[in-house]
């Protein structure tokens, strides 16, 4: 099965929420219960647990049972959102910083110019 | 050669570096001069930036707006905290989508690198979950031009 990598169209739905991506941050620190998720909230303990569970739909964390207590952690597709969130970041931030460099190699021309 | 670095550093920060070969004057220039920035500071291909308020002052506002040309739009404002001519910036800014992201404080350094720069930019998020969001922002941006069916989501 192919469930434990990462399903795009599932993750984008569920990231769609700032809350979710929030939560997502959060256990990028490790896990976390839900009484500990909910509290930078202003959230009842059932509205995060109804974000967890399109999370954990999404495949994008996943839960412990420890006795009465369902810790959740990220799933290997949580992970590699993180790591995708950098890489667009990356990809965006060098695009501009290649066309900063045509910028200045304009501005070198033209103050070379200037000078004759 | 790698000329750019992007990593996270601690809950909150997230440094970037890029090498210029041309001398740290020119690429602060092209930092604060808005006729420069239009040229450069655009994102995803196709996006462009039809305004451009930059007041390189102490206490000097910053607005940015982009925009693709198809309905998509968003803009940046902030404020100038510091600024040591072709040494250093430290502003603050923020993401409007359209409510204002959490404020993003920035501190760029141009150092002179032989006969080019190296820029440091430092930028420090309130909490790790607002850099969270901001990662997860520029990931929806570059996705945009493979994933039209995203349009209107966000």
């Amino acid at each position: 099965m192919s469930s434990t990598s990462l399903n795009l169209d599932a993750a984008f739905s569920a990231l769609a929420d700032p809350t979710r991506r929030a939560i997502l941050a959060r256990l990028a620190k490790g896990e976390t219960t839900v009484l500990e998720l909910a509290k930078p909230f202003d959230m009842t303990q059932p509205a995060i647990s109804q974000h967890l569970k399109v999370l954990e739909d999404a495949g994008l964390i996943v839960r412990r049972v420890e006795g009465t207590k369902r810790p959740r952690r990220l799933a290997k597709a949580g992970i590699e959102v993180l790591d995708q969130w950098l890489a667009m970041l990356r990809s965006a931030l060098e695009k501009n910083y290649d066309r900063l460099d045509e910028v200045l190699s304009t501005i070198d021309r033209r103050k070379k110019g200037e000078r004759q | 050669m790698t000329k750019m670095t992007l990593k996270t550093e601690g809950d909150t920060h997230i440094i970037v570096t890029r090498r210029f070969a041309a001398p740290p004057e020119a690429v602060y220039r092209a930092h604060t001069d808005p006729k420069l920035i239009q040229q450069w500071l655009l994102g995803p291909e196709g996006w462009t930036m039809p305004v451009c308020i930059n007041e390189a002052r102490p206490g000097g506002k910053i607005r940015y707006e982009w925009t693709n040309g198809k309905g998509g739009a968003f803009h940046v404002t902030g404020e100038y905290l510091e600024l040591e001519p072709y040494r250093r910036i430290v502003h603050v800014e923020r993401m409007h989508l359209p409510d204002p992201t959490p404020d993003n404080h920035i501190e760029t350094r141009f150092d002179a690198d032989g006969t080019g720069t190296l820029m440091t930019m430092r930028m420090t998020l309130p909490d790790a979950q607002t850099r969270a969001g901001m990662l997860a922002t520029g990931m929806e941006r570059g996705m945009e031009a493979s994933y039209v069916r995203l349009e209107g989501m966000i």
